[in-house]
């Protein structure tokens, strides 16, 4: 019988993931043993400092490229960049998480077990204190996400996926008001994403089966091995075009891309606002950043197969995201559509098989997540006595009543139009233009065209606001608490100074954007 | 002299003076008007000593900058200009304190904050210098796009009738055109060798295929923005509802960089590609010209038929630069500052009118010029630089870009001549509308209509009038400065004047 052999583990570059799943861990004694008015604090500043400690950890870390863990985790120039970047927008969404001066008690309910609709439902709506389990499980999902992109093979990968997409099941089910819908956005994330996970398994299967199938290896789903599977395959690769597929699809629909797209806009309408926000910034990066590695690791053999493939989807889901925006009537719903879009033009940067697609890509992801966490900080603050006025005929006139509120809202919207000087604009360039280097024209061409159509709905949203007159149903802006005035003052700057002098961001994503094999 | 930065100093006065206006107190809008006034007439001044430091026969290309901005993306702050665009920035500095003199009670009539609104108008000008001023493929577009902004705030906010519409209209035809451009840029950044540096984009060769369809995405964005036939029905709608000062510096302005686009990118960058085009580019041109002088002809609102007006001259500056020879060349860019001047007085005086009858229909004037005889007749004189009448300048440039097209296109001077019967027909005629003939009594009721011209709206027409005659009898030092200019645009396109045909004059007198 042969000896185990153990597994060299580099503590210091898993560091910044077990801080987070070792505070989430606390978090849950927190909710055991501190006293309930104590709780919220206690729960905000532990999950805070946690993101803060792995934060300095993943800069401490910044010049590590190794493999550790067996072949498990993979810490290399995209790995720490992509967890930075989730830690900073996860900090900032944990601001919008925290916020309880804005509506008394917080954007969270308070026993989510409560029927809806009941008397009970009523009175807990109305001023008691939202629940702070909420801390450890964004805290959990924010772990899980660190992994996901520095996941080295498909079987971690996929615990990953689970370790943060579970937490955010849970955490779309606990908004304030309009349970229903809220508790709808979570059983249907739920039941797709089972769906999605169902698929990445599957995947992974086959392609486990597809490196067992070349002889004079051992099979595996490291993306070490697959990587070499793919180069030395010579039979029908049937089991590796499948493979792929099914876990392009589990991945896809993570990312929000079209035709895996169909849960977005009720989950985003129905979940509390920051959690919204959570899922628009974080799980964004997190699911690019898999794809990412996915396809540029274990599958950049196959790369012609799939870019055709990919491409199509990307297309589709700039289409869809884009077409579906103008008919929307509801600021959440239309900040979704924008999302998918935005998947859209992630992908065109993905299929762009350079550095520079590299690092453009992971530069419209960090642009992207601070613009679209404003935005929804923005839409926590437009609110009425049954809470946020989420009804665009609601915000005509907006402009009138809180001219501060509505002009960052509109620079916001400019620079998801893509607009200069905002960072929607350089993150555009940062992915259109190492594609059409890729001689990717038709996704370049096809991101253009739906950014036009794009354009219509973001100003539609700003004559609504500036140039309609506010009518008796305009709801007045709330004056936001230190957190959630923390979280917008740090979105809109960074979509200011990305927009502006994006140089320093630019290097950083170049110099880390090289996949360690 | 020539060491100072004039052209950053430029484009950021503006915008510094925009912040202090708009954080002047609302209470007191007399002093944001003063300080917006003040600080464009320092911009005006500043621009005057640019001019006197520019040196015709000097290079091409003066008083360059440059300095990093996005190293990555070899994308600079680069600053230079040729004798075009030294035209406009001057166009510009003059227009600009002009309009906010003009505008002075505009901003009073809507609800919105009337610091905003010059703080607007300077930030306005700031991006428009910047277009003109930049060197650099990507800064140019970046000016482009961002002046869409402060311009879809005048239209919107402060703009009469139906302007949420006209608006949304303007920013989203303007920002489709740049879309098409943004992609026409990243393809030229791929093919240029990952430089957006005009001078060294302009030495580089492109395959034939590339450059038609980059060509054509640049365009695409100028045609609108110019605007050409038949992407110009977003002009009307715009001139007619933004307020007159904002309309006088869209059509004035905003619109000559479309064809100052075409002069400085589409044509050096790509030769072959605009030779190409060049026959459907001078269709376009006739066609316009012929058009929109035609729908001019059938308007009753004053706002939308001076917008028509312009349409027809975009189509003869697009008629002049296609026709490659130095004298249409020349004649287009005099026109672009011709334009500028005569349809930037027309709308300011048309302005005028309608604020005092509280209509822009036609058909509510009627013998106007019985009430207010000086404004009836500055009217008539802006009606006349505007038909082209010789002595005033707007006859210098469609001379030039009649004979100069004549040369090389004869078929297309000739229906081009139409357009000026046309023009006479439809300034005689608005004219004739409103203030000749018999009183309308309903004018006589209304208050405003008894007054004339104040002092401040003298002093906004008179240096408009001034110029007008000036440039009409003496357009030397313009067309000095331009010259140069058009003609190394010329030999970038690689056409030359065609030679004076002597056997053929020989013959004649024979």
């Amino acid at each position: 019988m042969s000896e185990l052999k153990l597994p060299s583990i580099d503590y210091a570059a898993l560091a910044p993931i077990l801080i987070m799943l070792g505070a989430a861990l606390v978090g849950v004694l927190v909710e055991a043993f501190v006293p309930r008015r104590l709780r919220n604090a206690v729960q905000l500043a532990l999950a805070l400092v946690a993101v803060l400690v792995a934060l300095t950890m993943v800069i401490l870390n910044a010049d590590d490229r190794l493999i550790t863990a067996g072949q498990a985790i993979a810490v290399d120039g995209p790995t720490l960049f992509l967890q930075g970047a989730i830690l900073i927008l996860a900090a900032m969404a944990l601001l919008l998480v925290g916020e309880r001066t804005v509506e008394r008690g917080g954007a969270f309910v308070a026993q989510a077990a409560v029927t809806a609709e009941s008397a009970d439902d009523r009175r807990q709506a109305d001023g008691m204190g939202g629940t702070t389990e909420v801390y450890p499980l964004v805290t959990f999902a924010i772990g899980g996400m660190l992994i996901f992109v520095a996941a080295n093979d498909l079987l971690t990968m996929f615990i990953a996926l689970e370790v943060f997409s579970l937490p955010l099941y849970l955490l779309c089910a606990l908004a304030r008001r309009r349970r229903l819908l809220s508790q709808e956005a979570a059983l249907k994330y739920f039941m797709l994403g089972a769906y999605a996970s169902a698929f990445f398994l599957f995947g992974v299967a086959l392609i486990y089966g597809f490196t067992a199938g070349i002889p004079g290896r051992g099979a595996g789903v490291d993306f070490a091995t697959v990587h070499a599977a793919v180069a030395e395959s010579s039979s029908s690769p049937v089991l590796l075009f499948a493979g792929m597929a099914l876990l392009a699809i589990g991945l896809l629909f993570k990312a929000a891309a079209a035709p895996f797209h169909v849960w977005t806009p009720d989950v985003y309408q129905g979940a509390p606002t920051p959690v919204t926000g959570f899922m628009a910034a974080c799980t964004k990066v997190a699911a690019f950043g898999a794809l990412l590695r996915v396809f540029h690791v274990a599958f950049a053999g196959a790369s012609w197969d799939f870019t055709p493939v990919l491409g199509a989807v990307a297309v589709l889901t700039m289409l869809v995201g884009a077409v579906l925006a103008v008919t929307q009537t509801d600021i959440k719903r239309l900040l979704a559509y924008s999302s998918i879009a935005n998947a859209g033009y992630l992908l065109v940067g993905v299929l762009a098989p350079s550095k520079e697609g590299l690092s453009g890509t992971m530069f419209y992801l960090v642009a992207y997540g601070f613009s679209v966490l404003a935005a929804f900080a923005v839409v926590t603050l437009v609110r009425d006595a049954d809470g946020e006025a989420t009804h665009l005929s609601r915000w005509a006139g907006l402009g009138r009543r809180s001219p501060f509120f509505a002009a960052i809202f509109t620079f916001i919207l400019l620079a998801f139009a893509g607009i200069p000087l905002t960072s929607g604009f350089t993150s555009k360039f940062a992915v259109f233009a190492p594609a059409l280097d890729a001689n990717q024209a038709w996704l370049v061409i096809a991101g253009v065209l739906t950014s036009m159509v794009l354009a219509f709905p973001y100003l539609r949203v700003v004559v609504m606001m500036w140039l309609s007159e506010p009518g008796d149903a305009t709801p007045t802006v709330t004056v936001p608490g230190a957190l959630t005035s923390a979280a917008l003052v740090i979105g809109v700057l960074a979509t200011l100074v990305l927009g502006v002098a994006p140089a320093p961001l630019l290097d950083l994503a170049n110099g880390a954007a090289e996949f360690v094999r | 002299m020539s060491n100072f930065p004039f052209l950053s100093v430029l484009t950021v006065a503006p915008l510094v003076g925009a912040l202090i206006v708009a954080l002047l107190p609302r209470r007191n809008p007399d002093l944001a008007k003063l300080v917006a006034f003040g600080w464009s007439l320092l911009v005006l001044v500043l621009s005057v000593v640019m001019w006197i430091a520019f040196q015709a026969d000097g290079d091409r290309f003066q008083f360059r900058e440059s300095y990093a901005w996005i190293p990555n993306w070899g994308v600079n702050f680069t600053f230079e200009v040729d004798g075009i665009a030294l035209v406009m920035l001057m166009l510009i500095a003059i227009l600009v304190p002009l309009v906010i003199l003009a505008s002075w009670h505009d901003a009073e009539s809507s609800k919105r904050s009337v610091p905003v609104y010059f703080a607007l108008l300077l930030i306005l000008e700031c991006t428009m210098i910047g277009v003109f001023a930049a060197a650099d493929v990507f800064l140019f577009y970046v000016f482009f796009e961002v002046m869409l902004v402060p311009m879809y705030f005048l239209i919107g906010s402060y703009g009469g009738h139906q302007r949420q519409y006209a608006a949304v209209k303007f920013f989203l035809y303007s920002l489709v055109g740049g879309l098409f451009m943004l992609a026409a840029v990243i393809g030229l950044w791929v093919v240029g060798g990952k430089t957006f540096d005009w001078q060294a984009l302009s030495q580089a060769e492109f395959a034939t295929d590339t450059a038609r369809w980059l060509f054509l995405g640049f365009f695409l964005a100028f045609a609108i923005k110019a605007p050409f036939f038949p992407f110009h029905t977003w002009l009307p709608d715009a001139g007619g509802a933004a307020p007159a000062g904002a309309a006088a510096l869209l059509v004035g302005v905003l619109d000559k960089v479309g064809t100052f686009g075409i002069l400085r990118y589409c044509l050096p960058l790509f030769p072959e590609a605009s030779r190409w085009f060049a026959p459907w580019a001078l269709a376009l041109g006739v066609i316009g010209i012929i058009y929109a002088a035609l729908l001019a002809v059938g308007q009753n609102d004053l706002k939308r038929l001076v917008s028509y007006t312009s349409i027809a001259h975009f189509g003869f500056i697009g008629v002049g630069i296609f026709a490659f020879t130095t004298q249409a060349g020349t004649g287009a860019v005099l026109y672009m500052l011709n334009h500028g001047l005569a349809t930037g007085l027309l709308f300011l005086v048309v302005g005028m009118l309608i604020a005092r009858r509280g209509s822009a229909l036609i058909s509510d004037f009627g013998g106007a010029g019985k009430l207010v005889p000086v404004l009836a007749g500055v009217l008539f004189f802006a009606g006349l630089a505007s038909l082209a009448l010789p002595g005033t300048a707007p006859f210098v440039s469609e001379f030039l870009v009649l004979i100069g097209t004549f040369t090389t296109n004869k078929p297309v001077a000739v229906i081009a001549t139409l357009g000026i019967i046309l023009a006479a027909a439809y300034v005689l005629w608005m004219v004739q509308r409103t203030t000749q003939g018999t009183l309308n009594p309903a004018l006589t009721e209304v208050d405003g209509m008894r007054r004339d011209l104040s002092l401040r709206e003298k002093i906004v027409v008179a240096p408009l009038i001034a110029l007008i005659v000036l440039l009409g009898f003496y357009p030397k030092p313009v067309t000095d400065v331009i010259n140069p200019a058009v003609q190394a645009t010329m030999q970038d396109v690689g056409k030359t004047d065609p030679a004076p045909e002597i056997g053929s004059v020989q013959e004649a007198a024979k």
